[in-house]
């Protein structure tokens, strides 16, 4: 399956279909999860009409740690099989990644100045998933920091797996350290301690992300395409500015070149 | 009336519950709008590409 999906012009064509369905079904999912989220779900005995955050914070946690295990699958199957889209969907999903760690970031801050009385505190759970975040950038950094795409594809395959040891770090931060951020309550061993009726909207929302997730790494992967399409178009009829600069580079040496 | 204003003033939450939901509005439908002006951006120019090159032979 991945084998056969593998191939840039089939992925092309499927995913100009799939793309379509999965947009609509984000826009679905996320209004009916934002109902869910704002008007029906109770608000915290303790918590107040402020949870409501947890809608958006969790959901977005989720994902930025599940967006960079894909990050760093995909390096893995790049580095190792050469799989053409695959270090083309690691490079299209790293500012998907980041931009829901920064909301995560963002909200918990939001959450926190109520709650603890503090936007930040540098505890384990909040500085790992700060790290992530800059993990997320340095990666973006990397793989365009080289005229070479296969070049900046496999630096950055390296850095994403190198990263991976952050996301236990993360995950266990709650357990491991004292910290102010609450234990997990939903992923935890002996099934979630939260009431349905919170469940319901969070399980909601975190659907809808992950649509919304899916939506963009076809956009973006579709973008890349064309865009190393129509590079090796340029460099094929020699009007790149890339390959004008490397032949006058090369004049002195080869003269001959008209 | 006044239910609408319960529900935005959030439980006297509202300065924390609502930029939490607009920061994630404004990140998210950012990053789509940009995604999909690239994404048109580089349609446009490989079809323009490939005209250049049918013409030519």
């Amino acid at each position: 399956m991945i084998n056969w999906l593998a191939n840039p012009a089939r992925f092309m064509r499927l995913s100009a279909w799939a793309l379509r369905w999965c947009a609509w079904a984000a826009v679905v999912v996320l209004v009916v999860g934002l109902y869910l989220a704002l008007a029906a779900a109770p608000p915290d005995y303790q918590q107040g009409e402020s949870v409501r955050i947890m809608f958006i914070h969790v959901p977005a946690a989720w994902m930025a740690l599940s967006v960079y295990l894909f990050i760093a699958v995909a390096s893995a199957v790049a580095l190792v099989w050469r799989h053409p889209l695959a270090e083309i969907a690691a490079r299209a999903a790293a500012p998907i990644g980041a931009a829901f760690t920064f909301v995560c970031l963002g909200t918990g801050s939001l959450w926190g100045r109520p709650m603890w009385g503090a936007w930040w505190v540098w505890d384990a759970r909040l500085t790992s998933v700060l790290i992530l975040f800059f993990l997320y950038l340095g990666y973006i950094a990397l793989v365009n920091a080289f005229d070479d795409p296969a070049r900046g594809g496999r630096a950055g395959s390296v850095l994403a797996l190198v990263g991976v040891v952050n996301l236990p770090i993360i995950k266990f931060s709650v357990d491991w350290w004292n910290t102010l951020h609450q234990p997990a309550s939903v992923m935890r061993v002996g099934g979630p301690r939260i009431d349905i009726s919170m469940l319901v909207p969070l399980l909601v929302m975190a659907a809808g992300f992950s649509l919304l997730f899916l939506t963009l790494l076809m956009l973006r992967m579709r973008t890349i395409l064309n865009e190393r399409k129509a590079m090796a178009l340029r460099l094929n009829a020699g009007t790149a500015p890339a390959a004008r600069s490397v032949r006058e580079r090369a004049a002195p040496v080869h003269p001959a070149v008209p | 009336m006044d239910g609408i204003g319960a529900f935005l003033a959030m439980g006297g939450y509202a300065g924390f519950v609502w930029p939490a939901y607009g920061l994630a509005l404004v990140v998210l439908a950012g990053l789509a709008a940009h995604s999909s002006w690239r994404y048109r951006q580089s349609s446009e120019t490989l079809e323009r590409l490939q005209q250049a090159r049918g013409s030519r032979r």
